[in-house]
């Protein structure tokens, strides 16, 4: 098919004070084509769909839409060229009714009236998802939808603009595999239109199951351009990552189980806006035994992360540590028990971002080695400075302000604080979210760790893929209940269970 | 019966309410648009004295000059709100810090003082003030005489304005994009929607509103200028604004509820009625209310389900890096 192009941009440069996250980048997309972009965390996906969409500016380079020279100097003038994005972090307004947030951005349709008149947009709206298989109720507000309809609500918008492009940044990560699957239909359907979809991602078989060709970033450069069907998801890996991915995981199950450290029994707790996240979980865990708990983000897993740690205080139900009754809702006493928290939100719980690494790596245990009110900063120091060496922490040194490091590196921070002293229960929210391969594994190998010197863990994860790597047992979590998997069932029937059917 | 205690409370509760009305609703729109403005306090303050000096320098007919009062004091709130919007909006500074500092640079022994004695403006009668727009027969009917047509033309303009400003945020797209601003200022850029100029007129106009409820206390309620004439009604419009979820129709309720409580005092020692052993704690029930309303919407979570916009207060960056 030698294609109309779409979308060509050339010689991409953009800089960020430190860094260049796009150097020198050609890309090019057909007419009629789902287009992979892939590439791990920081290799410069987002910054050129930014790039593409207005958001930034190009230091270097040109963009080309249907053999047209382009220049935008905001989203809005790429949407009205049309050009739209569904982004990670959804822009939607939260307390407006889809149809509402469909007609901000209307300039042409049936929304752009000065007395606002909903009805009609409405109606458009039904239309176009039952075209798309796209089903949303217009007249819903945003904040009663899951993510998964949210994100519908973004694609449908950019087909409420009349986009030709649409690239979609990492829009799996807030799906079930069957939302996914359904996701991937609509995208070849709209392809198989006429429009363009770039889809960027770093998961291979997502980019194997529904792009055309792929273009593969590494380090903000392009590393090759291939066409999928020649691909397999090794040699795209290997293009990825620039070396053959370790392929054999660390074996698991060899060791001993011991005895029950983690004792969770009918634990309900409220969320954050005050219904029951938690509705009676109960949940053991053995001493070196892993066990992993799948389920899309808001079905309750940060709530019972908090519980555990001491953070939200639970209606009912008892926590117990080594046999030992934790008390309520009191951090310090989860910690002194020997529960110890990597949190979800590693930069705003996990850490206080702007102190030192030194200062965070102490904020568990500065009570023991400070002398009274006053804090040793010596001995500090040199504490931080056996830890960044330890755990391999890049940085320029334990004065570094935490919040100058980058995601892999932080987490290395909250997993150094959280490793000293007695662990008896390791409860990590996941652990991995936005990490690159290689901080992946390194992650995955200390909680590995964890387990093998007789923690029992506790994984909250919605990659599925982590999950399968690392557990020894698997519950699910949906509306804040918990299902025991049967040994061994297929990831398809896990995450049937994490939509809520029952298999 | 138009002299029961009830039907005069009410219709000094419309009167003393007017400007706070005008206060609330300024504080609304820029709140609307996620701009904290903590400044109305000093905004009105310079209203007040800007609008009593234009009806005392002018010598012109009631209405000319009446007229010009007011919009000297809308103008000069605006002025006052430019401040505050280039602080927050283009410099990013912190909306707390810029509105105390405001009030504090306009406020007491500060510009508003400054002005009044300058400009020779203490112990002085006002020259024209807004007196009843009825004629007196209609005001002597039962019920709806004293409280809807015994008010100055002033009350009837912050109807119309509260109905205006409903339907505005409501019912048409400049509403709609504002409330967008306001919500999520991330999806209102995308969407072409310029967060900056939406934030700068709200609170511009919105300064306009304090400007014209200072102006409202020196011409109509207590037609002088004295330092501080305002007692903190622009701290009390601040909290109705909160108390009114932020929506102009339960602004007007509100502000009727702190008008008649002002009222309150003065009225019960006209009648020779003590409740309790002093007046005092009747004169401080606004301030009191006010202060009741602020702890308990103070936090995080209750004013959100309140319903405050999801952005008020925080500054708009577009590069996320």
């Amino acid at each position: 098919m030698a294609a109309e192009i779409a979308v060509s941009m050339r010689g991409i440069t953009k800089r960020f004070p430190g860094v260049v996250a796009n150097d020198n980048v050609d890309f090019e997309a057909a007419v009629g084509e789902v287009h992979a972009l892939l590439g791990e965390n920081g290799a410069g996906k987002t910054t050129l769909s930014h790039v593409l969409t207005g958001l930034y500016r190009p230091d270097e380079g040109r963009i080309s839409l249907y053999g047209e020279r382009v220049a935008f100097a905001s989203p809005r003038e790429a949407i009205d060229a049309g050009v739209c994005m569904v982004h990670q972090h959804f822009r939607l307004v939260d307390r407006f009714t889809v149809a509402e947030n469909l007609m901000l951005g209307d300039r042409s349709g049936a929304g752009r009236s000065f007395r606002i008149d909903s009805t009609a947009v409405e109606s458009q709206v039904r239309e176009l998802g039952e075209r798309y298989r796209l089903p949303v109720d217009p007249t819903a507000r945003i904040w009663q939808l899951s993510v998964g309809e949210q994100q519908r609500v973004e694609i449908l918008n950019a087909l409420y603009q009349n986009a030709r492009v649409l690239i979609l940044d990492e829009p799996t990560s807030v799906l079930t595999p069957d939302e996914a699957d359904t996701l991937f239909e609509t995208l070849r359907l709209m392809a198989g239109e006429g429009r363009t979809v770039i889809f960027i991602s770093h998961k291979l078989h997502e980019v194997k199951a529904v792009s055309d060709r792929v273009t593969v970033l590494r380090a903000g450069q392009v590393v090759a351009t291939v066409t999928t069907a020649d691909a397999t998801q090794q040699s795209l890996a290997a293009l990825m990552v620039g070396h053959d991915l370790e392929t054999e995981r660390r074996s698991r199950g060899g060791e001993q189980v011991g005895a029950e450290v983690l004792k969770v029994e009918d634990v309900w707790a409220d969320g954050d806006r005050g219904a029951p996240a938690l509705k009676g979980v109960s949940l053991t865990i053995r001493a070196g035994e892993v066990v992993a708990v799948a389920g899309v983000a808001g079905n309750g897993q940060r709530d019972l992360a908090e519980a555990i740690a001491g953070l939200r205080p639970c209606t009912k139900g008892t926590i117990r540590v080594g046999g030992k009754l934790l008390a309520h809702a009191d951090p310090r006493d989860a910690f002194d028990a020997g529960v110890r928290y990597v949190p979800e939100d590693r930069l705003g719980t996990g850490v206080a971002p702007n102190l030192s690494i030194a200062m965070n790596l102490q904020l568990r245990s500065f009570r023991r080695t400070s002398f009274g009110p006053l804090l040793r900063l010596g001995r500090m120091r040199a504490n931080a400075e056996e830890a960044i060496r330890r755990f391999e922490i890049k940085t320029s040194g334990p004065q570094m302000q935490t919040a100058q490091l980058s995601g892999g590196n932080l987490q290395k921070v909250v997993i150094a604080r959280e490793f000293s002293g007695e662990m008896a229960v390791l409860v990590a929210a996941s652990p991995t979210r936005g990490l690159d391969v290689a901080a992946v594994e390194t992650v995955h190998s200390y909680l590995l760790d964890a387990a093998e010197s007789g923690t029992a863990v506790l994984l909250l994860s919605e990659d599925l893929d982590e999950i399968q790597a690392l557990n020894d047992r698997i519950v699910v979590m949906y509306e804040g209940r918990l299902s025991d998997v049967v040994n061994r069932e297929s990831i398809e029937e896990i995450g049937l269970r994490m939509a809520g059917g029952a298999p | 019966m138009n002299n029961s205690l009830l039907i005069v409370l009410i219709a000094s509760g419309v009167a003393y309410g007017t400007p706070l009305l005008f206060a609330a609703l300024g504080e609304l729109l820029a709140e609307r648009s996620g701009v904290l403005n903590l400044g109305v306090e000093g905004m009105m303050l310079v209203g007040a004295v800007m609008g009593f000096w234009t009806v005392q320098r002018l010598h012109v007919t009631t209405a000319v000059a009446l007229a010009a009062a007011i919009g000297v004091a809308a103008l000069a709130g605006a002025m006052m709100a430019a401040i505050h919007a280039f602080l927050v909006i283009t410099l990013r500074a912190s909306q707390i810090v810029s509105g105390l500092a405001l009030t504090i640079f306009a406020g007491v022994y500060g510009l508003s003082s400054y002005l009044g004695n300058n400009l020779n403006l203490a112990d002085q009668p006002a020259s024209h003030t807004f007196t009843a727009f009825f004629p007196s027969s209609m005001q002597k009917w039962p019920i709806v005489g004293p409280i809807v047509f015994g008010q100055n033309v002033l009350v009837y303009v912050s109807w119309a304005c509260v109905v205006l400003i409903s339907l505005y945020l409501s019912h048409t797209r400049p509403g709609l994009n504002v409330r967008a601003v306001g919500e999520s200022p991330a999806a209102a850029d995308t969407m072409g929607i310029s967060v900056t100029s939406y934030r700068y007129a709200h609170t511009i106009v919105g300064g306009a509103f304090a400007g014209v409820g200072g102006a409202t206390v020196t011409l109509a309620i207590t037609p002088q200028w004295v330092d501080g004439i305002t007692y903190g009604a622009g701290w009390i419009a601040i909290a109705l604004v909160i108390f009114a979820f932020w929506r102009p129709e339960l602004c007007l309720v509100g502000a009727y509820f702190f008008g008649a409580l002002e009222a309150l005092a003065p009225q019960l020692q006209a009648r020779n009625i003590t409740l309790g052993p002093t007046v005092l704690w009747t004169s401080s029930l606004p301030y009191v209310m006010t202060i009741l309303v602020l702890v308990v919407v103070s936090s995080g979570t209750a004013r959100r389900r309140l319903g405050a916009p999801s952005a008020l207060g925080v500054a708009y960056v577009r590069e996320e890096r």
